[in-house]
């Protein structure tokens, strides 16, 4: 049989999307369909006294207006998007979700107040500026570290405090540790708000059918099941009579998840009332007002060690912004914890967790998610640990490595989802070894650094290592269908937003049934086609969705073998799949299509004998038993100018191990994606607010993103420790490229300043920051 | 991020241009590539309720030798076509070296000359440049033409003399004298953003190596265009060796600006990076001079 899967194929998606062809929710068109435009919050917290919209109602080409009162009992805060954390001893959870339209109150800059909807986009945003909106401003809560302070404002005002979270996870006893340790390393340690910055906004499109009594909805969700399930249930109709589509999305990184956002929930009710199609398309001043955000978190982090490197606790007591509501439950500060022990054995672990409401909007998992603090936590303190210790950073990590022998190997802390994590399998040392080799670690630490230093060059160099939690369950399933044409159709309810799943689950598919990449048509994100599952987000799609594609792919050939063998008169042992025949093995003109054999399995003639189905079709389900955790190592060079404090990327390299490679030419461009993201983190993208919680860079002219300028070359290395926990044996790498980029910058731009003693305790950095630290430590000198 | 409406003016020659601007007077804008005047739109931080679109007034877009040297520019001439030309290359390379820092091709594609001018803002290279080679503006309305020299078109923060009605028409610079180096030196977070500081520096030289004349003119540290008249006193008459451009650069940066503070660069950065680019324009702009 032909390989497919690890096979360097070219993404057969691409000629679509590169030449304008690919639908986008923005290109559903429909006659008579009206436009919305949303009345937003200035302020990020206020009364909400009145909203008198006469006059925007009378507005020539306005349809409707609606605020809060309109919706009546329609009016209902959004579900919770994950399990609440179950209700044991050590957890307080305090649950409030975002809302329709703002009653009473508004809690950030940019929660809807009213929503207009009239004939043209250009219509509905001056019909908005009709709208006399009376807020009566607030105090502000910005910033978590003073939001429980006694006399902090409220930002729920049935709560006794700002407090949305509190929770205690310990494995051994780390108080004990302490008394012991010889090396105790203590730092503040802080991360700051970044926005996702998809290249396309969100978009819905809501078409109600009153003659059918259907409603379709084209959506720029991850989770266009849930979306669906969830409309059914919020509009009272029947899940049959809803139709979701999550069609080609331009990037998505976590916030298109199944989010039920205020647009979300109101374009398609809205649609219902008007019995009109409905279209909302978010401009990008709007992605910054009201589109979730992450990372925000404040440590007091510690790590103890012996005197030869050996780490022997971590903790970290630590603040989590979650912005004015919390529906995404503990997911991103549970998954920093699941990292906070980065690939180290380390045996004792202590975390004090508070997730606090601030007047910002909400933060939901944004590729990463959570993981790239815990990362930075402890990879900085391991560096701190090793400067102390006058070890070499690389020495230091390999002596604490999880050794390979003792996978399974269990943290003994809850991960997002609750269950114990594990981690499945891995042998890091070897990771670790090919990236440094690759860079040339040795040789530019002994020879090339000192030949630049002594040039006057502000060369540095970092090496870091991570893991990262993949493939959460619950499950996802698909169909699979061979066409009497010979074409394979495949269904599966997770969305795509650019991974090139069209080609990644075709491998999949063609390894099993012998056919061409190119005769597989997939679909994926329309409920029509396929309504079991959640989505796309955790890293999950190429485990969880492609093993169940694998196993319905397996049925299939199973069906493939049963029916040719009774045509061909063979045994099913002596049937090969190739080129879309099966075929006797060594008799090559016996042989039949796919196609014939799918005609043969669907007559027209006769009965469906009892116990059989017709056609060439199974549909199957995959769920893992629990997560499968990746690793990696990230190496760059970079070069400072320390008059400017501009940076330079002069090399940058990523050993990944993701378990089995689909197909490495799609990980690269993950990886690439991933690391891009990662360096925006590092070192240009930071969401600025003010005291009053304005955000001062609400466009892409003041919040930077790294561009083909900023971005280097990345050179990729490949290593592979399959997964137990699924037949594929593959492991996500959505998330990788993004995780330990901060960390690897703090570290290099340490090291590029050796004589300075400089200490990176927080991300995002800039040459302003970088040069405020600097100047603090030339007057210490 | 729609505009309101707007009406809306084609017009092909300049006359025409200027009577509708005389017609609608603080409610028209004249539309150039539109790359600052749209997004302001949408932002709905303008509202004009008329625009005159200038991209059909094929008589603005030129580059053209003017006697003794010099150079002229239509007003709508395409950054893109600045980038490109020969003449530009050879009478105005202070010009030519700040093309490619502005924006990316894309806008270079579509912005003009005389809109950047136009719009006055402090971060624009061609602003500092203009006023660094002692250009020249020429401004027409239904009722004349006048002329202001780049050192007194720009009044401060997106703020010209230019009156609702009038048209910047063209830009003229004078020859560079003979033993004359230039200099362009910029900080920008990814090359293609508005400098978080600039500087345009043009020396002269006399025939024994002395400063004969000297201007130095920073962007993004003010609300216009900064002249270094102290940095350029330290230099007149002087041979700039390293210690004197040194102490130039730091009296640009102690005397010579107010910088103020923003979320890309605090006060402190900017005045650090004051010093930093003067002394190393001054040292490109000498190296260039003495050749
Ligand atoms: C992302 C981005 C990055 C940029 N980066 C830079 C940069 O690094 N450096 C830089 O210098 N610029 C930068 N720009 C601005 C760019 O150079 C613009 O093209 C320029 O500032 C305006 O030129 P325009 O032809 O587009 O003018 P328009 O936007 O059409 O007009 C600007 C203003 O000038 C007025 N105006 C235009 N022409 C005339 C005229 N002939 N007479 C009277 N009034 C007139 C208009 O009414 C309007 O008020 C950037 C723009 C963008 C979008």
């Amino acid at each position: 049989m032909k390989k497919s899967i690890g096979e360097r194929i070219k993404r057969t998606e691409d000629p679509r999307l590169l030449t304008g062809q690919a639908l986008f929710v923005d290109d559903v068109n429909i006659p008579n369909m009206l436009h919305a435009a949303f009345l937003r919050s200035d302020y990020a917290h206020a009364y909400l006294r009145s909203v008198d919209v006469s006059e925007a109602r009378a507005r020539p080409g306005v349809v409707a207006v609606f605020t809060a009162e309109d919706m009546g009992d329609d009016w209902q805060p959004g579900p919770p998007l994950v399990s609440p954390p179950p209700t044991v001893e050590d957890i307080t959870f305090y649950s409030r979700r975002q809302v329709p339209l703002a009653k009473d109150k508004v809690r950030h800059v940019g929660e809807p107040i009213a929503v207009v909807i009239a004939e043209s986009r250009y219509i509905a945003e001056d019909a908005v500026e009709d709208i006399l909106v009376d807020l009566d401003p607030l105090e502000v809560v910005s910033d978590i570290e003073t939001a429980l302070d006694p006399n902090a404002p409220l930002v729920h005002d049935d709560l006794d405090s700002n407090l949305a979270a509190h929770m205690i996870q310990s494995k051994g006893d780390y108080q004990a540790a302490k008394a012991t340790a010889e090396v105790v390393i203590s730092r503040k340690i802080e991360i700051d708000r970044g926005a996702a910055a998809a290249m396309e906004n969100r978009g819905i499109v809501a078409d109600w059918d009153s003659k059918s009594q259907h409603l379709t909805v084209w959506d720029t969700t991850q989770a266009p099941i849930p979306i669906r399930n969830g409309l059914a249930a919020r509009l009272g109709l029947s899940e049959s009579q809803v139709r979701v589509i999550a069609p080609f999305i331009g990037g998505a990184f976590g916030p298109k998840m199944m989010m039920f956002y205020p647009e979300e929930m109101r374009i398609p009710w809205i649609s219902i009332q008007l019995g009109r199609a409905i279209k909302w398309i978010e401009d990008r001043r709007e992605n910054f007002y009201a589109t979730t955000q992450e990372r925000r978190q404040v440590h007091e982090a510690e790590m103890l060690l012996t005197r030869e490197g050996k780490i022997l606790g971590v903790s970290h007591t630590f603040l989590h912004d979650s912005g004015a509501y919390d529906p995404y439950g503990l997911t991103i500060p549970l998954n920093t914890e699941s990292h906070a022990m980065g690939a180290y054995a380390v045996p004792n672990y202590f975390s004090d967790l508070t997730v606090v409401f601030t007047n910002k909007i909400l933060t939901t998992p944004i590729r990463g998610a959570g993981r790239p603090q815990g990362i930075f936590v402890v990879e900085r303190l391991l560096d701190l640990a090793a400067k102390e210790l006058e070890m070499d950073p690389v020495e230091i990590r390999k002596l604490n490595f999880i050794p390979p022998d003792a996978f399974p190997y269990e943290q003994q802390i809850i991960d997002q989802a609750f269950s114990p994590l594990i981690f499945d399998s891995g042998d890091y040392q070897p990771v670790m070894e090919k990236a440094a080799g690759m860079i040339g670690y040795d040789q530019f630490v002994k020879e090339e650094q000192p030949r630049l230093r002594a040039e006057d060059k502000h060369v540095g160099i970092g090496i870091v290592p991570f893991v990262e939690t993949t493939g959460v369950g619950p499950y996802e399933g698909a169909r699979i269908t061979i066409e009497a044409s010979g074409k394979i159709n495949v269904a599966t309810g997770v969305g795509t937003q650019g991974q090139g799943h069209f080609t990644a689950f075709a491998q999949v598919v063609a390894e099993q049934l012998g056919v061409d990449v190119k005769d597989v048509n997939l679909v994926t994100g329309d409920t029509a086609q396929f309504h079991w599952g959640t989505g796309t987000f955790a890293s999950r799609g190429a485990v969880v969705a492609a093993n169940a594609i694998h196993a319905s792919a397996l049925i299939v050939r199973e069906k493939v073998l049963k029916l040719a063998s009774k045509l061909l008169e063979a045994p099913e042992e002596e049937l090969e799949l190739e080129d879309g025949y099966v075929r006797v093995a060594d008799i090559p003109h016996l042989s039949i299509s796919l196609g014939d054999l799918a005609a043969e399995a669907n007559p027209l003639r006769g009965a469906v004998e009892p116990g059989t189905e017709p056609g060439l079709e199974a549909t199957a389900y995959f769920g893992p038993k629990y997560g499968a955790i990746a690793f990696g190592v990230h190496a760059m060079i970079i070069e400072v100018d320390p008059e400017t404090m501009m940076v330079e990327i002069k090399r940058y390299v990523v050993v990944e191990d993701c378990g089995t490679v689909i197909n490495p030419l799609i990980l690269e461009g993950q990886i690439h994606g991933g690391v891009a993201m990662g360096i925006g983190n590092a070192y240009y993208e930071q969401l600025i607010y003010d005291e009053n919680a304005q955000l001062l860079n609400a466009s892409l002219a003041d919040y930077l993103i790294p561009t083909a300028n900023e971005v280097p070359r990345i050179e990729i290395g490949h290593f592979e420790t399959r997964s137990p926990l699924n037949p594929l044996g593959t492991k996500g790498v959505g998330e990788a490229g993004t995780i330990p980029v901060p960390a690897l910058f703090a570290q290099a731009i340490e090291n590029a300043f050796p004589d300075h003693d400089l200490e990176i305790l927080e991300m995002p950095l800039s040459p302003n920051r970088l040069f405020e630290l600097l100047q603090e430590k030339e007057s210490e000198k | 991020m729609k505009p309101p409406p707007f009406e809306y003016y084609n017009p092909t020659t300049v006359d025409e241009a200027l009577s509708l601007l005389a017609e609608h007077g603080y409610d028209a804008k004249p539309l150039a590539g539109g790359q600052s005047l749209i997004p302001i739109m949408n932002f709905r931080l303008a509202q004009p309720a008329v625009l005159v679109d200038l991209n059909n007034i094929s008589e603005l877009s030129y580059i053209q030798p003017d006697e003794g040297g010099g150079l002229r520019l239509g007003a709508m001439t395409r950054h893109h076509q600045v980038e490109h030309d020969p003449l530009i290359a050879e009478r105005a390379p202070l010009i030519f070296e700040a093309m490619p820092m502005i924006a990316t091709s894309q806008i270079r594609s579509r912005g003009t000359f005389g809109g950047s001018i136009a719009h006055a803002d402090p971060s624009a290279e061609l602003v500092a440049v203009s006023v660094a080679l002692g250009g020249r503006f020429r401004l027409r309305s239904q009722s004349g033409e006048r002329e202001a020299a780049a050192s007194e078109f720009f009044l401060g923060m997106f703020a010209t003399l230019l009156e609702p009605q009038e048209l910047l028409v063209e830009a003229t610079f004078p020859a560079m004298p003979a033993r004359t180096g230039w200099a362009l030196m910029e900080v920008a977070r990814r090359p293609h953003d508005f400098a978080l500081v600039g500087v345009a520096a043009v020396l002269s030289l006399d025939d024994q190596d002395r400063c004969q004349d000297t201007r130095i003119v920073f962007l993004s540290v003010g609300d216009g265009p900064v002249t270094a008249h102290h940095a350029a006193e330290v230099l007149r008459g002087q041979a700039p060796t390293p210690e004197l451009m040194r102490a130039a650069a730091e009296t640009a940066a102690a005397d010579d600006i107010d910088p103020s503070s923003d979320i890309h660069a605090s006060a402190a950065y900017r005045r650090h990076l004051v010093k930093v680019l003067t002394r190393q324009a001054l040292e490109l702009a000498f190296e260039r001079a003495k050749l």
